[in-house]
């Protein structure tokens, strides 16, 4: 391999488009769970269809492939990165102020995006899991009598074993899951919204610095676009996160007062 | 004239091979005028003439252009000024009676010889690996403006042209990364028709030398910029990152 390949900066360019991958992802992912907002009966069936959509469409498969695939590369390159540099100072400094010419959150990427990561697989247990293999209710109609399939038509009078619904003994399709009641039951428990939003400060604080770091590594900060790019940054970074903790701490609220 | 005293807290290590240790000072009779390192060779002094060994620490210029100097002061490369070398510190930005604490640049790359003197020959194989440009120098040299160069790119080339090899970015970086000054030489010759020459020998050259010599690896912190005696720019290590990926995508044109 050429020697070159193997330069820091080289894996820098991964991270930063890995990232600012992830970033577009954060978007899709957020604009998609602002669907969890609505309450009414259609919008819960809306969520549930969308959920369908998104585990049946060969584009999003590939696209989430590619997002885990983002995660991989850039928490390892990320972590290798660290690992080697925490080896450059022997002998401390006895007495140091770093506070002085940079930001904690910069000198923390590491630490934030390991709680990033653990907030992430704590997150795909939750949801990812048990709506692929767990727990998640079957989606009822809205009298309560049947239930919806996976291709939007009720069923009235069907048995259901192992998410496959049956009149007598002829299968007549996949049941839809409630993952909408899911994600509510979820946000009802305290902890669970402490967690959430513990994880996606720490990914505000991890977006702060990083979103304006992956343009200065890929050499994109330059002259008058600079300023746009950290303004930006900023933004993206608060915002993305805000609106997303918007959603746990809604629905905790909305179950307190006793809605569903 | 009003007269300062300070404690200090000094690094004090016998050679490159014995454990330091901080040592307690104190100082008195100090001018608010004088400055860092006068404020140290008063020390020095009081030192000798009783008979200890006086702290070794470098300096040549004492006007900020050598790049010689450079003390950790109290947390903070180079002390506490912006934009300046320990030389050109003086005593009246410290209060009358203040603790300072004074260690060596720490980086592994940067061995400690003596006290507060580190060895920074690392820079120098930095620059041996590409921080140069191959001229003829036989013959007359060609009139100046046989090259013409755009103003702002003369000023750019001279802003990162302007670092002097001080090392306070490796000693402030939390990777002890010397990715400031590399991109300060690979930048400062980037801009230049001259150093276009060997723009992707040298910015690939100098970095695998960084890396071989056992610096860190760029966080984009930034406290470099901030501790740089020079305010060298961080656009310098986007410049410099943009060269590289020139250098690698296109591996063997010219330019
Ligand atoms: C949605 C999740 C994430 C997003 C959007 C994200 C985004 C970013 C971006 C844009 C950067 C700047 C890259 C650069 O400086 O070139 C970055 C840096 C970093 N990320 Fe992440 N990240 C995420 C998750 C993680 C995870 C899971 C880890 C590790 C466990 C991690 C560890 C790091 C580290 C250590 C850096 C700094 C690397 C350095 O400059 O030396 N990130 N992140
Ligand atoms: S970039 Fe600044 S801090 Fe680093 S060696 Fe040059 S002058 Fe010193
Ligand atoms: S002694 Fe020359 S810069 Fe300080």
């Amino acid at each position: 391999m050429r020697e070159e390949l193997k330069l820091s900066a080289v894996r820098k360019y991964l991270m930063a488009l890995s990232g600012l991958f992830l970033c577009l992802f954060l978007v899709g992912h957020l604009v998609g769970n602002l669907q969890l907002l609505e309450t009414s009966y259609e919008a819960r069936l809306q969520f549930n269809s969308y959920a369908v959509f998104m585990n049946k469409s060969p584009f999003i498969k590939v696209l989430s492939l590619l997002t885990y695939a983002s995660v991989a590369l850039h928490a390892f390159i990320g972590l290798a990165l660290y690992w080697k540099n925490r080896k450059v100072r022997p002998v401390r400094y006895y007495y140091n102020d770093p506070g002085a010419s940079s930001s904690w959150y910069s000198r923390n990427m590491p630490l934030l995006g390991i709680l990033v990561l653990g907030f992430l697989l704590f997150h795909l247990s939750d949801f990812w899991y048990s709506y692929k293999f767990g727990e998640t209710p079957y989606m009822r109609t809205q009298d309560g009598k049947g239930v919806i399939l996976e291709n939007g038509h009720a069923a009235y009078g069907v048995e259901v074993r192992e998410g496959v619904a049956y009149a007598g003994d002829m299968p007549v399709g996949r049941v839809m899951k409630d993952l909408y009641q899911e994600v509510v039951q979820t946000f009802s428990e305290p902890v669970a919204v402490f967690v959430y939003l513990l994880g996606l400060g720490a990914l505000g604080f991890h977006l702060l610095h990083g979103f304006q770091s992956a343009f200065q590594s890929l050499g994109l900060m330059c002259g008058s676009y600079a300023r746009l790019i950290r303004l930006f940054g900023t933004v993206f970074a608060i915002s993305v996160p805000l609106v997303f903790a918007l959603i746990p701490v809604y629905v905790f609220f909305r179950s307190l007062m006793g809605g569903g | 004239m009003e007269s300062m005293r300070f404690k200090l807290k000094i690094w004090r290590q016998k050679d490159r091979n014995s454990p330091g240790k901080m040592v307690d000072y104190e100082v008195s009779g100090i001018s608010p005028d004088n400055s860092f390192l006068e404020m140290l060779d008063i020390l020095n002094f009081n030192l000798i003439k009783r008979g200890e060994e006086p702290v070794a620490f470098d300096s040549d210029c004492r006007e900020g252009i050598c790049g010689t100097c450079g003390l950790y002061i109290n947390g903070r490369a180079h002390g506490p000024g912006k934009g300046m070398t320990t030389c050109q510190l003086h005593m009246r930005m410290f209060k009358n009676g203040q603790t300072i604490y004074v260690e060596p640049w720490r980086a592994k790359p940067f061995p400690v010889i003596k006290d507060l003197v580190v060895d920074r020959s690392a820079f120098d194989r930095i620059m041996a690996a590409g921080g140069y440009i191959s001229v003829d120098t036989i013959g007359n040299p060609p009139d100046a403006d046989t090259i013409l160069i755009p103003k702002q790119d003369a000023d750019r080339a001279f802003d990162a042209a302007t670092c002097i090899g001080c090392g306070a970015c490796v000693a402030t970086c939390k990777n002890a990364s010397a990715t400031l000054f590399v991109a300060a030489k690979v930048s400062h010759l980037a801009l230049l028709p001259q150093g276009r020459l060997e723009a992707k020998r040298r910015v690939k050259n100098m970095l695998l030398q960084m890396e071989r010599e056992g610096f860190g690896s760029c966080s984009n912190i930034g406290a470099c910029q901030v501790e740089c005696p020079k305010e060298i720019s961080l656009e310098n290590i986007a410049r410099m990152n943009r060269e590289l990926l020139k250098a690698i995508l296109s591996p063997h044109s010219d330019d």
